[in-house]
Parts: C-alpha cells; sequence; structure tokens
C-alpha cells in the first residue's frame, strides 16, 4: 500500500507538515516496495480556494491507500473517506517515525475532519 | 497561545476601537488586522514596518486588442458584468471574477488570464506589539484566503516570540473572509451595541458560531444608549449559551483619543477605559483556566 | 435617478440615513438593502404584509452516465469546486461561483445546471416606499449574486436608493458600478477620514459622482472638510451627535422619527443629486 506524508521536505527524516491542503509536498512510501516519491503541492497549496480538494485527488490519483498528516479538514476527508483511503491525523514527528507507527497499528485512524475548512490555509 | 477574534457583523461598533485597547492590556501579544477593507487598527497602534510583502489572489481576464474583432462572444459568456456591455469590449475589474471562461471560449484567442495584483501586507512592530496589517489596492477585495495568511503569518510570529496571545481584529459581515478568521479560534468576541440592528446581527454571528461549534462571548458597547436593549441582547444572547464578558458605557473620551492616535485604555480616568479592563480580566480568566 | 448610500466605514448612519432620505423623498421610491450579509433597512420599517421570492444560483449537475471521468471539469475550474475523482466527480457547492464554464465544456455534454438556493429577498410596500430587502443565507459566502438579484427589481421610471454593503471590494463595486450618483456616509474621526479616502478611491475608479454626508459632524475635527475641499468633493449635509438620535435608533427609530424638521434638509440632499447626476451627463 502507498502512504502519503504531508511535509514541507522530501526525506524521510523530515516532519510531518500539520497542514494538508496547504502542504509544501506529499512524501509517498509504498509499504511493499519500500519505494519513496515526492510529489510537489505547490500548484494545489497556491490555490485561492479548495486547496484540500485539489491536494487529495492529486493523492487518489496517486492511488496511494493512507494518509498521514496533521489536520484533515472536511472536504478533503470527503473525497479520501469516499475513495477508501484512510486517514491518520499525527503529529510533528517524522516521516519515518510515522511509518512505523502506522505499519504497528500504532496511529489510528480518523473517522470525521479533524478541524474545520480553511484552518492550514496559506 | 491563545487565539481570539473580535468581530462585529454590523461596522461601527467599536470593535478596532477595542481591539486596540485589549492588545494594549494583554501583555507580549502580536496582532493580526484581518479587517483588511476598513484597516484602522494602526491608526491607533502606530506600526513601524519591518517587511513588506506583496501578494495576489486569483486572476483577471485582460484582452489582447490587436487580436480582438469585437465579436461580444466573451459579453455574453460572462455572467459576473467582467465584460462592458457595448463595444468596445473591454474587461471591467470591478465585475471580473476570473472564472476563466472569456478566455476559454473566446473563439480569436485574444483572452488570457494574468494575476491579480492585490496589494501588500506588512510585519511591523506597534505599540502594543507585533503586528501583521496589509493595505489593499483599490477594489481589491479581502478574501477568505487573505485572512487565513495573516493568521498563519501571525501564529508563526507569537510562537517565534513565543507570546501567549494572539488578537485578530476580524472583518466585518458573515461572509467568506469571517468564516476563515473565526475557524480554528480559541475564541470569538462579539462586539455588539444596544440596537435592533447590533441585536440582529449578532443572531446572525452566533447562528454562524454554532454552524462551526465555536465558542463566542458578545460585549455590549456604548450600552448605556439603550439599557432595555441591553437587556435583551444579553438575555438573547445567554439563551444561546454566549455569556457577555463586558459592559462599555458610551463615552466621548474614545473619539477624543481616537484624534491623538491612541487607544482609550491610555486615558485611566475615562469610564470606557475602565470597563474595557474589567472586560479584558474577564476575557483573560476565562482564555486562562484550562 | 439611481442614488447609492455607501460608507467605507461601517455604523456612520449609512442605513438610517438612507432609510430617512426614502422617507423624505415624498414621491415613489425604490429602497434596495444590497448590504444582503447584514440587511438592515427592513428593522425601521413596521412589519407588514411582505413578499418573499427565494434567490438561486445554478451550479453544475454531473450526470454520473454520461461522465467519462476525463477531468477536463476539474481542471478548468478557476474556484476548485470540482474533484475528479477516477470513479466520479464530485461537485463542492460552496465553492462555485456559477461561471458555466465547466457544462460548455465538457466534452461528453454530461453537466446540466441545476438551481441551488443562496437566500432570499423580501418586498414590503410603505406608502409609497417599495423595500426590496437581500438576506443571503447563513454559511453562504458569495453575496454579489444576490445583490444583482436585488437590483434587478430597479425600475427607472422611479427614485432608486441603494443601500450599499460596507468596505470597498466586490459587494460594493457590484451595487454602486452603474449607480448615478454615489453618498459617501462618514463621520469625522481619523477611522472615519481613512476609510473615506479608500472609499472616495473606489467610487472615483469606477467614474461615478461622489458626495459626502458628515454624520455625527460635532464628534471629531475639521479633517474630512479639509479633505473634501481638496479633493473638490461637495458635502451635502451634517448631522451633530444627539443623544435622541441614538437612543431613537437603538429603538428601531428612524431619523426622521427623532428629528422630523430635518425633512426639507433630506429633500435638498435628494436635489444636489439629482443635480450632479445631470452634471454628469453633460
Amino acid at each position: 500500500m502507498k502512504i502519503a506524508f504531508s511535509t514541507n521536505g522530501t526525506n524521510r527524516e523530515d516532519l510531518v507538515d500539520s497542514r494538508f491542503g496547504r502542504a509544501e509536498r506529499f512524501v509517498i512510501i509504498d509499504s511493499i516496495s519500500d519505494e519513496l516519491q515526492v510529489v510537489d503541492n505547490i500548484q494545489n497549496r497556491q490555490s485561492s480556494q479548495g486547496a484540500g480538494i485539489q491536494s487529495a485527488t492529486t493523492l487518489i490519483n496517486q492511488g496511494v491507500g493512507a494518509v498521514v498528516t496533521g489536520q484533515c479538514g472536511p472536504k478533503a476527508f470527503t473525497l479520501l473517506e469516499r475513495s477508501g483511503i484512510r486517514v491518520y491525523p499525527c503529529p510533528a514527528i517524522t516521516i519515518a517515525e510515522a511509518f512505523r507507527q502506522v505499519q504497528q497499528n500504532k496511529l489510528s485512524a480518523t473517522t470525521s475532519a479533524t478541524v474545520e475548512g480553511h484552518w492550514g490555509e496559506v | 497561545m491563545k487565539e481570539l477574534i473580535v468581530i462585529s457583523g454590523k461596522g461601527g461598533t467599536g470593535k478596532t476601537s477595542l481591539t486596540a485597547c485589549l492588545a494594549t492590556l494583554a501583555e507580549q501579544c502580536v496582532i493580526a488586522d484581518c479587517d483588511v477593507d476598513a484597516a484602522n487598527l494602526h491608526l491607533l497602534l502606530s506600526p513601524r514596518v519591518h517587511h513588506r510583502t506583496p501578494f495576489v489572489s486569483g486572476e483577471m481576464a485582460v484582452i489582447d486588442e490587436t487580436r480582438c474583432n469585437q465579436c461580444g462572444h466573451c459579453q455574453q459568456l460572462c455572467r459576473f458584468e467582467g465584460i462592458s456591455p457595448t463595444p468596445p469590449y473591454t474587461i471591467l475589474p470591478s465585475g471580473c471574477e476570473g472564472c476563466r471562461v472569456c478566455a476559454h471560449f473566446c473563439p480569436q484567442q485574444a483572452i488570457s488570464m494574468v494575476p491579480r495584483q492585490c496589494g501588500e501586507w506588512y510585519r511591523s512592530v506597534s505599540s502594543a506589539g507585533p503586528m501583521i496589517h496589509a493595505r489593499i489596492n483599490v477594489g481589491a477585495e479581502n478574501s477568505g484566503k487573505l485572512v487565513s495568511l495573516f493568521r498563519q503569518q501571525a501564529r508563526q510570529l507569537a510562537e517565534e516570540q513565543q507570546s501567549p496571545w494572539l488578537l485578530v481584529d476580524g472583518p466585518p459581515g458573515l461572509g467568506c473572509p469571517v468564516i476563515a478568521s473565526v475557524t480554528g479560534a480559541d475564541a470569538v468576541l462579539i462586539v455588539t451595541e444596544p440596537t435592533l440592528a447590533g441585536q440582529h446581527d449578532m443572531v446572525r454571528i452566533i447562528d454562524l458560531l454554532e454552524h462551526f461549534s465555536m465558542t463566542g462571548y458578545i460585549c455590549i458597547n456604548r450600552w448605556d444608549i439603550n439599557p432595555e436593549m441591553t437587556r435583551t441582547i444579553r438575555q438573547i444572547a445567554e439563551q444561546r449559551g454566549v455569556s457577555c464578558v463586558g459592559l462599555i458605557p458610551f463615552d466621548r473620551q474614545v473619539v477624543s483619543a481616537q484624534l491623538k492616535a491612541r487607544p482609550v485604555i491610555d486615558q485611566p480616568d475615562s469610564i470606557a477605559a475602565m470597563a474595557i479592563k474589567d472586560l479584558w480580566d474577564n476575557v483573560h480568566a476565562i482564555l486562562s483556566t484550562p | 435617478m439611481k442614488l447609492a448610500i455607501a460608507s467605507g466605514k461601517g455604523g456612520t448612519g449609512k442605513t438610517t440615513l438612507t432609510v430617512a432620505l426614502a422617507q423624505a423623498a415624498q414621491a415613489p421610491v425604490q429602497l434596495l438593502d444590497c448590504d444582503v450579509e447584514e440587511p438592515n433597512s427592513h428593522l425601521f420599517f413596521t412589519k407588514g404584509d411582505s413578499k418573499r421570492d427565494v434567490v438561486t444560483v445554478a451550479v453544475p449537475h454531473i450526470d454520473p452516465q454520461r461522465c467519462t471521468h476525463c477531468g477536463l471539469c476539474g481542471d478548468f475550474c478557476a474556484y476548485n469546486a470540482l474533484a475528479c475523482l477516477p470513479t466520479e466527480t464530485i461537485l463542492f457547492e460552496g465553492l462555485c461561483h456559477s461561471c458555466g464554464g465547466c457544462m460548455r465544456l465538457c466534452p461528453h455534454q454530461a453537466i446540466s445546471e441545476r438551481q441551488q438556493r443562496i437566500g432570499y429577498i423580501d418586498q414590503w410596500r410603505h406608502g409609497q416606499i417599495d423595500l426590496f430587502s437581500g438576506v443571503l443565507d447563513v454559511g453562504q459566502a458569495m453575496s454579489p449574486p444576490l445583490i444583482r438579484a436585488v437590483k434587478r427589481h430597479q425600475q427607472a421610471d422611479k427614485l432608486i436608493l441603494l443601500d450599499c454593503p460596507p468596505g470597498t471590494s466586490c459587494p460594493l463595486t457590484t451595487t454602486i458600478h452603474d449607480a448615478d450618483v454615489v453618498i459617501l456616509v462618514t463621520e469625522p474621526t481619523p477611522f472615519g477620514l481613512h476609510d473615506l479616502q479608500i472609499a472616495v478611491e473606489t467610487v472615483r475608479q469606477l467614474n461615478r459622482p461622489v458626495a459626502v454626508i458628515i454624520n455625527r459632524s460635532d464628534l471629531g475635527d475639521q479633517s474630512i472638510h479639509d479633505y473634501c475641499r481638496s479633493k473638490k468633493i461637495p458635502i451635502l449635509l451634517q448631522i451633530p451627535f444627539e443623544k435622541r438620535i441614538a437612543v431613537a435608533y437603538s429603538r428601531g427609530d428612524g431619523l426622521l422619527d427623532a428629528l422630523p424638521g430635518l425633512q426639507p434638509q433630506l429633500a435638498l440632499v435628494l436635489n444636489q443629486a439629482r443635480k450632479l447626476y445631470r452634471e454628469n451627463l453633460t
């Protein structure tokens, strides 16, 4: 399964960003092959509105199965949930640590948006 | 860090004057002026600008006159009064919402979209602490994006300075900028006045806060203009679970302080200043309780 | 004549004055409350029989049978209102500006439009005054479509008074861009002056004739006068602060209830506005 982490970094030692739609990038790790891929989110985060929607659409089209981020707003959550993607709210720890915790079932998926819309804009 | 947003719905209730007083009372606070359409906080807190950054928001259409053959197709398609009704067809910046329809469907490909310059925002040091504020271009508008940008910058600043308080002078009305200003804040202080309009707008804001499950408090400015109405407003708010944290009397010293470009809290003998001090103590106590 | 009454700063008495001007006109008047986020004009009138029309905007409706999930509409939408997923396309109504682009663009004719409520307009008749009050539903972010709907009630043969939304952005320009004269209501304080300057720039950019009314004219200084003189802006009226006006207003009584003697002066304001309008035509 591919797991996406919102971040402003590019590798496993960088921290998970609390923002989703306004995160700079997503680091995607394939839990089977352990391959790492970096997806730029610059264009989405600069949208005047609907950044979360665009970011969610990007990740859905990337075929990820789970998203690890600080906070996820209602519109993005709706899209991810409808596409069967689990959302794991997570503090600002390294991507490597967050990846380990997901694999060991130490992070729990949320069943609803964790914040109201507009939370992490810009 | 506690983030307090001051809003009023209706204009002229004294929101900005009150915010300036609270900012002066709060020790080590960071201030954000999100009322960018009528940004007045700087008139009371005399900020010195340290950094200025231009900002763009959205796009606007432009017509290349050398390509345009005046067919008028764009005018028929535009739903925003963004193109002059008669030839020669020009873009009306006041109407254009940047939807891209005219640019995409122009048979001559004579229309393109350009980023819309909206103004500048500033990082400053004011008499009450670090401050984020802006000057927007004429006709440019406040937006949820702008408000969110300011709050984000102000939060960052508050974290850097380890400030315990972030005070936000919120935008007017109930639209997108207000929604962007209240979501995620620790508390919202509604400034109202004992008038029918004040009551009407306060109820609409309480509806909005309920919609977003947010905690609100009210204070009533110039309460003694109509004590009976003050009582009514207070009752309505309290029935909705919104408590009243302050009553500020009418005081001519508010205007005389403004003419000196200072918040009225600087005139400790003024009755408004005393009431605002009590108000701040109440807010402080409520928000400091875990 | 379409006369817009606006104020950069809120709470300067714009609505009170608009209502008083309507009452002072002593002729058929349409009073259009375009402050749809906080419409307050109707508070000055006794409640009577009103007619309510729901206002809607067109939003896309996607036919799942025809949609091939090509993603073109989502890429086009400037407002990110459409999310194109591999198996479905989802609309976020709150973000849609009703531009109609996606519908025109869809190569599979999978998008039609349906009507979505954004608010309503109440209409009353009070003597010679026809009041139209636009009310935006709480939680709705976009007021210009509702303002345009209110303005569609304008009848050219009547005196039209537009109670404007606050600020100087989209809602205001939507209201005043085709007004014949714009009166800005201000107060003689630093806040009032600062916001007046921005409002004047906005109105002048739209090439509308502008005039000023100073409210609570004795609670401040001379700076508004100096500014108006330097910009050649006529001051049509000055109303001093009086506690009985403030008290009357708080009860929902109008300016003319508190000061009936003001009627001739207000009628004069309307005549001066007409003069400005005619001068601008020639």
